[in-house]
């Protein structure tokens, strides 16, 4: 025994990766061959192998949330957070609640965000922060803007708080690094419609779920980031603090938290705009606002209206993440010593004093205070108009009507057919074979682990249906996300426009596509693709671009000297140098998709979303638990596999 | 002096209790929070009933909420009302919620609900022996597509509304194929992609709804609904299959409360209970919103101002 144990690594390892990988292939395409001699549960598992998941998964569920009171613990914390919303809902939009004193007029917000804007960035800022509210107030989504924004004023905070808190315990012990990181990998690639109910049981329904939903949507960056400030900071810093007898506290509070600023600052950033991202999605839990009258306006096929909506939730993103990174480049202004007061305060007077004058100035115009159901500007009809004649256009038509058939019948079709014929063993070995490649035996153990799991829960064909939907959005993705970030890494004119582009695919609310997508596409394959490939695209893009332009300039000028022409140094300098950066787009591509592929369950699915979306009718958790934790491993699986390969490309090209 | 005039007040009361009805203990000043949906009928009900139960002196809030979602938190009491429980498509989780307790059935409206297969009127013009389903399986290559081959294909509600419509396809022998849309604003996209060049297509629907304002149109008339037609597969024309008839076409449209109001808002739910909307009413709710592009609280104001005689005497049954 001990010697087949001693005997069977050293084996493998007189192998190299990719002979293995090429054995485990074969085996694999042996056995879907043979597909018509194996026996059935070699085709798929036997039911007895299936085990009644859902209902231990329900049982357990219950346990924790009586039998521990799981749920009196959670109540306790909503009725806090319930406090904080109302004060913030009484404020921002006037709802009746203590300390009875809002809503502020939309004006004192203009005036106050302008001069904000300027303090941070100047004329071109104090114009973007002014403007986006001007345009929410005169379309008539003051109030709506408010009530989403009242919850997002406490739900950033909270994240901020705790994504740094966990952040500093993580780079402190390295064992709750260790053990987050699971738990982070879970709650990011945990599918949207198994959040939702847990949600509303725990926190209530209502602005505390919403809240709730937000903070653990957007925390993983902040901790992240946290850690990866902290552990950058220069032990140069570090001694000086110590040899000023700095107390733990001092050494975090002065030396460390100011060192690590920027990157502390980054996740500040990512997570103001993934709190934007969930501003639709969490109103089907009671987040009040844009995302509540958006979903009310695609029931009722309202194009313009919902157009107008997604402008503004674009316009406030970009705002935040403007001003955001403003302060993020902004360093900290030294003033002479026994400057007074009011010189060292000179911004935060004229904020004061603009945000005065205004609510004066609405007090005695009514307009300022609140645009009249009548006064507003919005052009919903006119702008329903015109998407609807660009929909209709002969050539558009004519054209998606080819795409439809040809992808559908030539590609996708075929395609997913052939990854249901597959046997389950074939299928697992076929994935462990490129994880082997990559990444040698313990990765291939981890996917043959992972996709094992999917195969025990007995929703093995609808969870290939939802890999074959991710694989075909990221590998069409790729395909135009790709060169787009090559042409626009150019020159800086073109990568600026492209980049905007890409911050309003990423937070312009995905449901808005559903609609035109179905109109063009009909409810299909092709247009569950389609509203996931605009979304899988944003970190391609985004990821190339900033690879390309992080390669270092010594080595591309270098590459000029020897004479290359640009063709040369782009494939043999610099996507190569790009190419570990471009995986991390990839794997967010991946993420991203796997997130899409659930949403999407609302256009109209055959895979684990739409199953997800039939757990809801009559609260299925247990159901809904394993279906969940399908998706979560399947999107690990790829994780896993592509941050494996970044790490050893990495090293290999002395990059980290 | 204050409580003997309560005293008398209180007496008197229940001297007319025999003529007018129960009297009712003060309704709580916390508010009363009433789900609204993404659909604009039941969104400006919702506001229609909270604008009422405002004039008896309570607060109201509203919550957004997912339409299956919100029965366990009826049951919670974290929102204490529901105006609209589709008997087709909610059903399942208002019974699921029921059976484990918390929330009730506050009463039926007068409205009754359809919901199946449906076709826009351009449909019947390419075929006219429309709506007799008979004629579904002549006409099934009109609604074929690429992915369906030489098969129809009707676009059935989302799956959580469990509409049963693969089963109907087989067990009636239509030779279509059936595809769920992932949510209601599918299906009118799928209908809005239709109608510039006519094309025939069949979805489903369901009234009242303000699509029918948008699109005329008509249901597929399938062999009656019996009782038991989805346990027995003896019921409707196939004897070995279920669900082999349409839709029950006078469906339920119900409240439901949770326990706790009762008690709470004594008030409040007694209006909730007496409270019946009809099916041209709710049509013209959803069109004052839909078609004449009113706020929700507009059109709900102007609702109750036109309509004083249907919401008064609720009102009036339930004396403070």
């Amino acid at each position: 025994m001990t010697a087949i144990d001693t005997q069977m690594p050293a084996r493998i390892g007189s192998l190299s990766n990719a002979r293995v990988a090429t054995i485990l292939f074969a085996v694999a395409a042996l056995i879907a061959i043979a597909k018509p001699i194996l026996p059935d549960g070699l085709i798929r598992l036997p039911d007895w192998m299936i085990l009644p998941w859902a209902p231990w998964l329900q049982a357990m569920f219950d346990f924790v949330r009586e039998d521990l009171g799981l749920i009196y613990v959670t109540r306790t914390i909503t009725a806090g957070l319930e406090f904080v919303l109302d004060t913030t809902g009484n404020i921002l939009y006037g709802k009746h609640r203590w300390p009875y004193l809002g809503p502020i007029s939309w004006a004192s917000i203009v005036g106050a965000s302008g001069v904000l804007g300027y303090w941070l960035g100047g004329t071109r800022l104090a114009l973007i922060a002014g403007g986006t509210w001007v345009w929410t107030a005169v379309i008539g989504q003051w109030e709506l803007a408010m009530e989403t924004m009242s919850v997002i004023v406490v739900a950033a905070p909270i994240a901020v708080a705790i994504g740094v808190g966990m952040g500093i315990q993580a780079w402190r012990h390295r064992r709750v690094e260790v053990a987050l990181r699971p738990i982070l990998a879970v709650l990011q690639t945990l599918p949207f419609f198994t959040y939702l109910l847990p949600a509303v049981i725990f926190f209530k329904v209502g602005p505390t779920a919403a809240a709730v939903a937000t903070i653990i949507f957007a925390i993983p960056p902040m901790i992240l980031m946290t850690t990866l400030g902290l552990k950058k900071v220069s032990p140069d810093i570090v001694e000086a603090g110590q040899m000023s007898g700095s107390t733990r506290w001092q050494m975090l509070r002065h030396v460390y938290m100011p060192a690590a600023r920027t990157e502390i600052l980054v996740g500040v950033n990512q997570v103001i705009m993934l709190c934007l991202a969930m501003v639709v999605l969490t109103a089907f839990i009671g987040m009040p606002g844009l995302g509540a009258k958006l979903l009310a306006m695609m029931g009722s096929f309202k194009l313009g209206r919902s157009f107008e909506i997604g402008v503004t939730i674009v316009l406030i993103a970009v705002m935040l993440d403007r001003l955001s990174k403003a302060w993020i480049v902004k360093q900290p202004v030294h003033f002479e010593k026994g400057s007074p007061w009011s010189q060292r305060h000179f911004f935060l007077l004229a904020g004061i004093a603009a945000f005065v004058v205004l609510a004066l100035l609405a007090w005695v115009v009514p307009y300022f205070h609140e645009v009249g159901r009548r006064q507003d500007l919005s052009m919903g009809k006119e702008i329903d108009f015109a998407i609807k004649w660009v929909l209709d256009i002969d050539a558009i038509q004519a054209t998606t009507q080819w795409l439809r058939w040809f992808l559908n019948t030539k590609v996708l079709i075929p395609f997913r057919d052939s990854i249901l014929w597959l046997p389950t063993p074939s299928a697992i070995l076929l994935f462990s074979a490129a994880a082997y490649y990559v990444g040698g035996l313990r990765s291939a153990l981890v996917i043959a682990c992972f996709f094992g799991i999917v195969a025990l829960t007995g929703w093995w064909d609808r969870s290939m249906i939802t890999l074959y939907t991710v694989i075909s959005a990221v590998i069409l993705a790729t395909i135009l996300g790709i060169p787009l970030g090559i042409f626009a890494s150019r020159n800086e004119k073109w990568s600026g426009r492209i980049l905007l582009a890409c911050d309003t695919a990423q937070t312009f609310p995905s449901f808005i596509y559903l609609i035109p997508a179905i109109m063009l596409f009909g409810v299909n394959d092709v247009a569950v693709i389609f509203s996931i490939l605009i979304f899988a695209m944003v970190p391609l893009t985004r990821y190339t671009i900033e690879g390309l332009r992080g390669v270092p300039v010594e080595l591309t000028e270098a590459a000029d000297m020897a004479g290359s022409t640009r063709r040369q140094k782009l494939m043999h300098v610099q996507l190569p140098l790009a190419l570990p950066t471009m995986a991390v787009g990839f794997n967010q591509a991946i993420m991203f998709a796997f997130f899409m592929v659930i949403i999407a369950a609302f256009i109209g699915t055959q895979d684990l979303g739409q199953e997800l979306q039939r757990t809801l009718a009559g609260n299925e958790l247990g159901k809904n638990f394993v279906l969940g934790t399908c998706v979560s491993v399947m999107a690990l699986a790829f994780d896993h596999v592509i941050r494996r390969w970044v790490t050893d490309r990495k090293s290999a090209l002395g990059l980290d | 002096m204050k409580n003997l005039k309560h005293l008398l007040g209180a007496t008197a009361l229940t001297a007319a209790l025999a003529m007018s009805g129960p009297v009712f203990a003060e309704d709580s000043k916390d508010p009363i929070i009433i789900p609204i949906h993404n659909w604009s009928s039941q969104i400006v009900m919702s506001h229609a009933v909270g604008q009422i139960l405002e004039s008896l002196g309570d607060n109201v809030e509203f919550v957004t909420t997912d339409s299956q979602a919100v029965y366990e938190s009826v049951r919670l009491g974290d929102v204490h009302l529901e105006l609209e429980v589709w008997e087709g498509a909610f059903g399942k989780s208002f019974r699921d919620a029921l059976e484990k307790g918390g929330l009730h059935d506050a009463g039926d409206h007068d409205a009754v609900t359809r919901e199946d297969w449906w076709y826009p009127m351009w449909t019947k013009e390419a075929c006219p022996g429309l709506p007799s389903w008979e004629a579904l399986n002549e006409c099934a290559a009109l609604f074929a597509t690429p992915e369906t081959g030489d098969k129809g294909r009707y676009l059935d509600g989302p799956v959580d509304w469990l509409k049963h419509g693969k089963e109907r396809a087989e067990a009636l022998g239509l030779n279509f194929t059936v595809i769920n849309a992932g949510s209601a604003a599918a299906l009118w996209a799928e209908i809005g992609a239709a109608e510039k060049d006519k094309k025939p297509v069949l979805v489903f629907n369901w009234t009242p709804n303000f699509a029918e304002a948008v699109w005329p149109g008509e249901f597929v008339e399938f062999p009656k609904w019996e009782d038991g037609c989805d346990k027995d597969p003896a019921k409707g024309p196939n004897a070995d299959a279920l669900y082999d008839c349409g839709n029950p076409a006078e469906g339920y449209l119900k409240k439901a409360a949770w326990d706790g109001m009762k008690d709470k808002w004594p008030q409040a739910y007694c209006v909730l209970t007496k409270i019946s909307f009809t099916n041209p009413q709710i049509a013209q709710m959803a069109k004052l919103v839909d078609v004449d592009e009113q706020e929700p609280e507009e059109a709900a104001e102007n609702w109750l101002a036109e309509n004083e005689g249907v919401w008064k005497p609720w009102v009036e049954a339930c004396p403070s």
